[in-house]
């Protein structure tokens, strides 16, 4: 299989003060297309910042970031939002939805940014999908976290990504509710054949990716597969 | 592997548009009220350009009109031969009149009143008309020998046609009631109103005596193919030699829309100012409305959205709001507009025809969406260089772009304010002042506010209790409101209160002293056989007689040897052309009175040879204007005779007081038997005692003019009441527009406490502590933005009264007894309303509310 994440030598720090602070400290990695993989561990350890790293959302200050062909140091911030609009989709732990969009627009933006025709109607069937045809025209404050985090589901998928990275997509969820959108992330997933990187502290979640990830203090502790051989 | 290789998404304008209007219809509400401060500044704005534009064409169309010919020629003596030749030779004048000041006395009452008669014959006016109560009088007056009285006078009197009115020593029924006639405005009808009597009836009046001041006017009409500018041209030198002048009625409408043009650039300031305080609105209520949006922002950029799409989201928004409030203003303005006619009609000498201008339509739409925009820029550039990495953590924002991308905007508004202040004003100097005032009034409040906040921060009150604490927090908390408030309220006050001083300044100036030193009746043009019957008419009534000034009319025959008949065709001459042709009314005394200050040379009281030349002393305007310093011989042509002088001494003369004033002063011993008349006056206790002396006069001496001081100073300040409440209808629109920034500013603090206040509650806050907390940090903002408002303008106001009025200015109280606890009322009022439903609903359902 292709690699759609390529990650070398990569180096994060952080400047508190007058403290310099590493966040990640030489981290390599490949994650193929159609893998479902896990980013875990404790609390500072890099996870999130490597998620945004891998997504484009930040430059590394040492190592380089292969994604989707594209290598991200050698693209400028419009360049890689264009590259996020076409390949990537996102999951957040606290949903960040646009709160002054209704739930079918907030799934329509990506599609309506590539210029998609039949937007609307592509991100109804979405919202359909994840059990929301009735909600479309709320807005984000009148509907639950679930909701909410279904709806953000629908508009991760709706740009038809090559690629989705979800940071604690259950994190602020009750455990039942946690469940529900996890199992719908992995149908969709499944579904589309997108490649999923999850960052999670959940380990069961974790588990139920092929590949995990460990983190300690901006170090890799260990790169596993969960497929047994 | 990557589907995209080109560097833009496909969404176009239109998906920025769907995208500004989905975002904005949601929260625009929040920017609601500062677009009504722009709507508010835009009004201002459209309204006084609109009506400048029609006080423009209006006096253009309207100009034969107001002078009631094509155009006149005037003097201040029956014309000479020459003058009649020339008068003649332009096919004879089609109307005539003859003005002057003099004692009215009326039948019913037996009241007396300074006025001006105007003695009409022929066709005058040849265009416009004599507005008369009936109508018919306009014409009838003529043949049935009566007069036309000023309606206010009229009214004032209780006059009723066929009253009878006494001028000089003939009496006239009265039979039409005087509305409006060319040539006269209101406010100079307010100190001599006119009352036109048929010009055959002057001489026989007897008040056309030596000394009397009194003006000529020939009126001619021509056809539309005559060169007016040349027949100026040919004649006016001619005439001026021989002290007549021409005036066309162009050259009168430049002159009456140069005047307006005046008041219109300082309305418009005014005007401006409030746009301006709307712009400040925009800029703080853009800045809470971005800084909300930052996280969109970022989820935006992370879902594929460049730094271009999101910032032209926002300024889509942002425009558009501008060319809402734009048009609405402009519709507010144009409408607006109607009333000013009524709130000038006593300033304007003709009835002004409101009609649609497009230059002032656009300008309010250019400006609307402009000024928003402009003003907005700076916030909105946040979004510019957001991360979009702030989606998963807050990080601080690299502002070192930004500031300079701001300090670029800063530069931009008030280059922007400089070139409309000039384009307003025509005069850079004056427009750079105005824009230093602007930034420096800005400047000392937010200097001030951010005092303010690190003095509060540096010497916190540890030990005040919790609601004094929380209160005093929320001044220099993070999204805090300190500077937009103090800014809104410190200017609105500013504004209020210097109108307030300015007023006081004015009035202060006119103010009579009522001591018994002090003249209050001034009798003008006692002819010298009178004088003695007259003195004797004061003193019997036991009152004092203050002063008895002789005056002699004189004219320039020469300065510094060199005639002044050459000097006027002279083109070079430098020398300011009214001391040739102006006649002289001056005087002699032994010594300076308090009005004057010895400047240069040495005062001589008086002479006791006949050795020539005399020395005089000159006021310093003269001395300038004349061209002459100590030691440079002067000629005075004194109704001719011949009188060499040399110019002893120049004085500085305080015009502005009241007392009679001379230019120039013979030292005693020299003019006693030149042909003079006098100036005599008293003091009356009261105004029957001034009624009672006016009536003797009148009825003996019918040439005095009688000026009562108290009843002019009445006058001076109803004119300045007029047109202070005329600034007062411009200032408004700032104080509104302040008003409304206030509301929205507190609105705005209302969003960014709401949490903090919900939180408080939750954990156990009661509603009245939070009220508390909310009104007293109202309380401070309002005492502090109100207090510097008014400790600004009173700085202001001293520089005004040392530069412009140069007069002492002593403040009186009332701003910091009305204006300080009255705009905090206002303050605390707003803030405790907008804060109401935060107080008075249950926690999750405000939170639910606000946050969407």
């Amino acid at each position: 299989m292709a690699k759609i994440l390529n990650v070398r030598n990569l180096k994060k720090t952080y400047t508190s003060g007058s403290k310099a602070l590493t966040v990640l400290d030489d981290i390599s990695f490949d994650i193929e297309e159609g893998d479902t993989f896990a980013i875990v561990g404790p609390s500072g350890s890099g996870k999130t910042t490597l998620l945004g790293l891998c997504a484009g959302l930040d430059q590394p200050d040492f190592g380089t970031i292969e994604l989707c062909g594209s290598e991200l140091s050698a693209m400028d911030e419009d360049e890689r939002a264009l590259l996020r609009n076409n390949n990537v989709g996102f999951i957040f732990q606290d949903f960040q939805l646009l709160s002054t969009l209704t739930a079918l627009e907030n799934v329509s933006v990506p599609l309506e940014l590539q210029g998609a025709k039949n937007a609307g109607a592509k991100a109804k069937e979405l919202l359909g999908k994840v059990g929301l045809a009735d909600r479309m025209h709320h807005y984000p404050s009148q509907l639950s976290g679930g909701e909410q985090q279904r709806v953000a589901l629908a508009r991760a998928f709706s740009n038809g990504p090559s690629i989705l990275f979800a940071d604690e997509p259950t994190g602020n969820l009750d455990e039942e509710t946690g469940q529900k959108v996890v199992q719908l992330l992995f149908d969709l997933n499944q579904e589309a054949g997108t490649t999923l990187v999850i960052v999670t502290h959940d380990l069961d979640l974790a588990k139920r990716n092929q590949h995990i990830l460990r983190l300690k203090g901006g170090k890799i502790m260990a790169n596993e597969s969960t497929i047994p051989l | 592997m990557s589907k995209t290789s080109k560097n833009t998404t496909k969404a176009g304008f239109s998906w920025l548009l769907k995208m500004a209007w989905r975002d904005g219809k949601a929260s625009g509400r929040r920017l609601m009220l500062f677009m009504a401060s722009i709507i508010l500044g835009i009004a201002a704005v459209v309204s006084i350009q609109s009506f400048s534009e029609n006080l423009k064409q209006n006096i253009t169309l309207q100009s034969k009109a107001l002078m009631g010919a094509d155009y006149l020629i005037d003097s201040d003596q029956l014309p000479n031969e020459r003058v009649q030749g020339i008068i003649d030779s332009l096919g004879g004048a089609e109307g005539m009149e003859v003005k002057f000041v003099s004692m009215a006395a009326f039948s019913k009452g037996k009241a007396t009143k300074l006025v001006q008669v105007r003695g009409i014959e022929g066709d005058f006016p040849i265009y416009g008309k004599l507005e008369t109560e009936p109508a018919s009088a306009a014409k009838e007056y003529h043949n049935a020998e009566g007069a036309l009285v000023d309606a206010t006078v009229m009214l004032q009197f209780d006059l009723q046609l066929g009253d009878s009115v006494k001028i000089g020593e003939l009496t006239f029924p009265i039979i039409g009631s005087l509305k409006s006639a060319p040539g006269s405005t209101a406010i100079s009808a307010s100190i001599a109103p006119p009352i036109i009597i048929p010009y055959r009836f002057i001489e026989n009046t007897g008040l056309l005596q030596k000394g009397s001041r009194v003006g000529y006017n020939y009126y001619f009409r021509v056809d539309a193919t005559t060169d007016l500018e040349k027949i100026y041209k040919e004649i006016d030198p001619v005439l001026d030699v021989e002290n007549a002048d021409m005036d066309t009625h162009t050259q009168t409408s430049q002159r009456l829309g140069r005047r307006y043009e005046n008041v219109g650039k300082f309305m418009n300031l005014v005007a401006f100012i409030a746009l301006l305080l709307g712009c400040v609105g925009i800029a703080s209520s853009v800045h809470i409305y971005i800084k909300e949006k930052l996280r969109a922002v970022a989820v935006l950029k992370c879902i594929g959205a460049t730094r271009k799409q999101t910032f032209s989201i926002y300024l889509i928004q942002i425009a558009g709001m501008g060319l809402l409030g734009g048009l609405l203003g402009t519709f507010a303005g144009v409408s607006l507009q109607q009333l000013f006619p009524f709130i000038l009609q006593d300033f304007l000498p003709f009835e002004v025809q409101i009609t649609l201008s497009a230059q002032p339509i656009l300008l309010g739409l250019l400006l609307g969406v402009f000024m928003s925009v402009l003003f907005a820029l700076s916030p909105l550039l946040g979004t510019w260089y957001v991360s979009p990495l702030q989606v998963l953590r807050i990080q601080e924002v690299d502002n070192t772009k930004s500031r300079k991308a701001s300090i670029l905007v800063l530069i931009v508004i008030l280059l922007f304010i400089f070139l409309f202040s000039l384009w307003l004003l025509e005069n850079w100097k004056i427009a750079l002042a105005f824009v230093m005032g602007i930034l420096v009034t800005f400047s000392i409040l937010s200097g001030i506010a951010t005092l303010f906040m690190k003095g509060i921060k540096k010497y916190f009150p540890t030990s005040w209790g919790f609601i004094a604490r929380q209160s005093l927090l929320n001044l220099f908390r993070p999204n805090n409101q300190t500077m937009v408030l103090i800014l809104a309220i410190g200017v609105g006050t500013f504004l209020i209160s210097t109108l307030y001083f300015t007023k006081d300044i004015l009035l202060a100036k006119t103010a009579l002293d009522n001591s018994e030193q002090k003249a209050n009746i001034i009798l003008l043009d006692v002819q010298t056989h009178q004088k003695d019957a007259v003195l004797n008419s004061i003193t019997l009534k036991g009152l004092p007689v203050i002063d008895n000034i002789p005056i002699v009319t004189m004219r320039v025959h020469s300065i510094k040897g060199r005639p002044v008949n050459d000097m006027r065709l002279d083109t070079l001459t430098t020398i300011n052309k009214w001391i040739l042709y102006h006649e002289f009314r001056a005087t002699y005394r032994g010594a300076l009175i308090a009005t004057e200050t010895l400047t240069e040379g040495n005062w001589v009281p008086e002479v006791t040879t006949n050795e020539k030349p005399y020395p005089i002393s000159l006021s310093d305007n003269v001395a300038r204007d004349a061209q002459v310093v100590i030691g440079d011989s002067m000629v005075f042509n004194v109704q001719g005779v011949l009188m060499e002088t040399v110019v002893g001494s120049i004085r500085e003369v305080d015009w502005s007081r009241m007392q009679m004033n001379f230019s120039i002063i013979f030292p005693k011993g020299v003019l006693e038997n030149a042909p003079q008349f006098n100036v005599l006056s008293t003091n009356v206790p009261n105004e029957r005692a001034s009624a009672e002396l006016q009536q003797e006069l009148v009825r003996k001496f019918p040439n005095v003019s009688i000026i009562d001081l108290r009843q002019v100073i009445t006058i001076i300040e109803s004119i300045l009441d007029k047109i202070s409440w005329a600034i007062n209808f411009m200032a408004f629109f700032s104080i509104l527009t302040g008003i409304i920034v206030l509301i929205g500013s507190v609105r705005n603090s209302k969003y960014q406490r709401i949490k903090e206040s919900v939180l408080l509650r939750t954990i156990g806050a009661r509603s009245r502590q939070i009220l508390k907390i909310t009104a007293l940090e109202y309380l401070y903002l309002g005492v502090l933005g109100s207090g510097i408002g008014i400790l600004l303008s009173l700085f202001g106001s001293q520089l005004l009264a040392v530069f412009v009025f140069k007069t002492p200015f002593v403040p009186t109280m009332e701003p910091f007894l009305i204006l300080l606890p009255g705009i905090t009322l206002l303050v605390l009022v707003i803030g405790l309303v907008n804060s109401r439903s935060v107080i008075s609903s249950p926690p999750l359902q405000v939170l639910r509310k606000e946050v969407r």
